[in-house]
């Protein structure tokens, strides 16, 4: 048997009011007046896919050793790399170190379902265990529906033989190439056909098949399902697919439509993982997904369940996490949806040299620093001199994972010279309780509230974008780790 | 510890351009501009100088690299030409190179002469530059004012003081470089300005606002060194000479180590003690005529008061609410208007704050005279940031004072 072994969520703080969105749009699209409450996940400038798929994967990962892992796949249609490995990037960034396969899965809405059913398939032909995450930042026009209802979040699962916290029952799954919108080649966004047609033809004649299929194939009546996920903006089509596959009504869960939005190609998984939140042991889930046909996947909890939820921040806790954002302005910035006179100050030359990143990768992407062996003095960067004044050994420092230190501020600024993209800017030092500090940026922070001594945690996130060459540059920066008041 | 260079080099001529935004300009002509006034107070010929020592720290944004535009800007008769760069304190590096050869009997007269071109960006502050290929990879987003900004935050804490206080002293800085500087017609900014539009002025990096940052100027200054021998040779007498040089680098202990509070200068307190060992001082604040400190911030000017064992630790506060170191004060810093006022060409700066001491140990500083007759003055340069920096401290007297 093959289960899920821990399961972990992201969701960026900022919460776009949908009201500010229509606000904006709605003197030229009347229609969307409709969504004009609650809210959706917007990534601040500086997260994107694979920040967001990381935190959600540390989530997961909790106090887990990072080596052993078969494999990390990411499931996702907005990878900032077309030909670098993003799977690869995230294996760095988490240390997995290089005996890991790494595996993209993309190109449609599905992907996020599509890629697990092969995952669990891997895990139950050769073991684990493998990482398995979902993360999703679409772009979407201005003034159009998807703006409103989509959102941004990632999902993490580890899968491995056993049944952990869920057991995998089974899977089905449906291939048709059912067009309701497509994104081709070199476009910035989404095409997409008549909602109605997308309901009639699609959700409901494609998604309930592949549910009875794996109900069928997991020896299991449409009443034993107590939690049905199935991602969808479209209003009431996921109840009636529910009702066409016989599930109990009340089996429909939440998808989230005003809290995160729809997160895409992870929603299926922000689903799983919100389910497993609140799943009790023995209870079924049923994940179904919509995209270039249809997968649907059985876990089942186990009484191991409960102690997990405990211990996970998941998506429950990332949506308790929130900052509301009104400024429907600098959402379009952040994203690069109009033209802003950014400066003079923005226009210095951000070449990467790869040569450069790929030596100190560890450094850059894994916030790997020295500890010394001779007076134990944890220090960043890792250098050939130990730092402490009286030590000084050379040669002595061993790698030293500084990611997951607990940090406080020492000296902080909020600068509004220097480019940001969302001045001011706030950096500072940061003096780590294991030992060592690092002078470094901070993110999700609010003006007015930091302070010399508050705690902070380390965060994987953009660090620039080299607009010349289309590179986007990761490093580390601090944040708020206690519990942030909601502003 | 060696025995240092005290007296053993005379300043034989300075020069220094006016500084400001010299639009009509380019950094050759700011160089001769300096270098005529420094040839003729010291009454020789270009064909005498041995040896130069040329600083700038933004050279991409005016002259290039290299010893040559110094050279070709003076026409040097194929003397050696040495580029220095540390930072802000290039100016101090340049007349480190000078003197030491002069003291080393290398040279019997040196040119140490800095320049900087820093307004041709299309932008206010200081430009945007490159910050070494991995360095730039991880350091944070840090602006100049932002990395200075934080020692007040540090300061704070450690010292208990609140933020409206700190605010006062720092804009009584400001307000004392402005008064200064209205008294100086080479100062970039010579108009006064009041502790309200100061407290009153947009913030650059909490909590540094518009009047806590010092001007960003184009200008150059220079200093031409001989042994005190050759200077009266020369016919000179009231001679001016060096004290002490020192320089401490920080070498990333305080970026690195829990070691450091982040509230003061490791750098400015490791130079401060070699620079009075050297100088034979040991009560800075009754011995000390003046001090030029690098008030690139006015909060840098508060610390380093500290750093340089002149006010207590925790008490540059008090002192600066008291006056101590205004123009009538007892230890006037900054009274010709400093970086804060008359500005800040990174590679000239060390050399101006020297010049500015030469001229007071001559009493030829006109309206901006220190009125009791000063013996020796204390030249602190600092580049870099609060936790990664240069530190150059100079002190210049009278001979044999």
């Amino acid at each position: 048997m093959v289960g899920i072994a821990s399961f972990g969520g992201y969701i960026p703080r900022l919460r776009l009011s949908r009201k500010s969105i229509v606000d904006a749009n709605g003197w030229f699209n009347g229609s969307l007046r409709a969504y004009a409450k609650a809210e959706r996940a917007i990534c601040s400038w500086d997260e994107d896919s694979l920040t967001m798929a990381v935190e959600a994967a540390r989530d997961a990962l909790a106090e887990r050793p990072r080596d052993g892992f078969r494999a990390l796949y990411l499931a996702t249609t907005s990878a900032p790399f077309e030909d670098r490995q993003n799977a690869g990037i995230l294996a760095q960034a988490l240390r997995l170190g290089e005996a890991v396969n790494t595996m993209d899965v993309g190109a449609s809405q599905r992907a996020g379902t599509t890629g697990l059913v092969a995952a669990l398939d891997a895990v139950a032909a050769r073991g684990g265990p493998v990482l398995y995450l979902a993360s999703e930042k679409r772009r979407a026009p201005a003034a159009s529906p998807a703006e409103l209802l989509h959102g941004d979040g990632a999902a993490a699962l580890i899968l491995d033989r056993g049944d952990g916290v869920a057991r995998f029952l089974g899977s089905r799954s449906a291939s048709v190439d059912f067009v309701d919108h497509y994104k081709g080649k070199g476009r910035e966004f989404d095409y997409g056909w008549e909602e109605r047609w997308i309901r009639d033809e699609g959700y409901l004649k494609l998604v309930p098949p592949v549910i009875a299929g794996v109900l069928a194939e997991t020896g299991l009546k449409p009443g034993d399902i107590a939690h049905f996920c199935l991602p969808c903006t479209l209003p009431r089509v996921g109840q009636a697919v529910a009702k066409a596959a016989g599930l109990p009504e009340s089996s429909m869960r939440p998808n989230l439509d005003g809290l995160c939005g729809d997160t895409g190609a992870a929603h299926p998984l922000v689903m799983l993982v919100h389910a497993l939140q609140e799943a009790k042991p023995g209870e079924r889930i049923l994940v179904a997904s919509f995209g270039s046909g249809s997968d649907a996947l059985v876990f089942e909890a186990t009484a191991e369940l409960p102690a997990m939820q405990r211990a996970r921040r998941g998506i429950l806790g990332a949506l308790r996490r929130r900052k509301e954002e009104t400024n429907y302005a600098r959402y379009l910035a952040f994203n690069d949806l109009i033209k802003m006179e950014r400066g003079l100050r923005s226009e210095v030359d951000k070449q990467t040299p790869l040569t450069t990143l790929y030596r100190k990768r560890d450094m850059l992407l894994s916030l790997v620093g020295g500890r010394c062996e001779r007076c134990g003095t944890a220090q960043f960067p890792k250098s050939n001199i130990c730092v402490n004044p009286n030590c000084r050994a050379a040669h002595s420092q061993v790698d030293q994972p500084f990611s997951e230190f607990g940090g406080k501020i020492m000296s902080f600024t909020a600068d509004s010279l220097t480019y940001c993209p969302d001045p001011p800017a706030h950096y500072g030092m940061v003096q780590f309780a294991e030992g060592g500090r690092m002078m470094v940026d901070f993110t999700d922070v609010d003006a007015g509230q930091v302070e010399v001594g508050m705690p902070m945690r380390m965060v994987f996130r953009i660090k620039e974008v080299d607009p010349a060459r289309g590179f986007t540059k990761y490093f580390w920066k601090a944040t708020p780790s206690g519990e942030v008041k909601e502003v | 510890m060696a025995k240092g260079i005290r007296d053993k080099v005379a300043i034989l001529g300075m020069g220094c351009s006016k500084f400001g935004e010299r639009w009509d300009r380019e950094a050759d002509d700011l160089i001769v501009e300096a270098y005529e006034e420094a040839i003729k107070d010291a009454g020789i010929e270009t064909s005498q100088i041995d040896a130069a020592w040329f600083s700038t720290a933004i050279e991409e944004q005016h002259v290039g690299k290299s010893g040559v535009p110094l050279a070709t800007a003076l026409r040097l008769p194929y003397i050696p030409v040495t580029r220095v760069e540390n930072y802000c304190a290039s100016g101090s590096e340049a007349f480190r190179g000078a003197t030491y050869a002069v003291a080393s009997g290398a040279c019997d007269i040196a040119l140490a002469l800095g320049v900087e071109k820093l307004k041709d960006t299309g932008y206010g502050g200081l430009p945007q530059r490159g910050r070494g290929a991995l360095n730039s990879m991880y350091w944070a987003n840090m602006s100049a004012p932002g990395s200075f900004a934080q020692l007040a935050a540090a300061y704070r804490a450690k010292h208990g003081v609140s933020r409206d206080d700190l605010k006062k002293a720092m804009a009584h800085i400001s307000v004392k470089s402005h008064d200064n500087g209205s008294r100086n017609p080479k100062a970039h900014l010579q108009n006064k300005i009041t502790e309200e539009t100061v407290l009153k002025a947009p913030l650059v990096a909490e909590p540094l606002g518009l009047y806590d940052c010092c001007g960003v100027s184009d200008g150059s200054a220079c200093a031409i060194v001989t042994t005190p021998e050759i200077a009266k040779s020369l016919g000179k007498h009231h001679l001016v000479t060096v004290k002490a040089l020192q320089l401490a680098v920080s070498n990333g202990q305080e970026a690195q180590h829990n070691s450091w509070d982040g509230s003061y200068f490791a750098t400015a307190r490791a130079a401060a003690k070699r620079a009075y060992q050297e100088a034979g001082i040991d009560k800075p604040r009754e011995q000390l005529s003046l001090v030029e400190a690098h008030d690139c911030f006015s909060i840098t000017e508060l610390v380093t008061l500290e750093d340089l064992y002149i006010s207590p630790e925790g008490g540059a506060v008090k002192d600066v609410l008291d006056g101590f170191y205004d123009a009538d004060g007892k230890v006037p810093c900054q009274i010709d208007g400093g970086l804060k006022c008359f500005g800040h060409p990174i590679g000239a700066s060390g050399l101006r704050m020297i010049y500015e001491i030469y001229l007071q140990m001559q009493g030829r500083a006109g309206a901006r005279q220190r009125k009791q007759e000063p013996v020796r003055g204390l030249v602190h340069n600092l580049g870099g940031m609060p936790h990664q920096n240069v530190c150059s401290i100079a002190i210049i007297g009278k001979h044999g004072s």
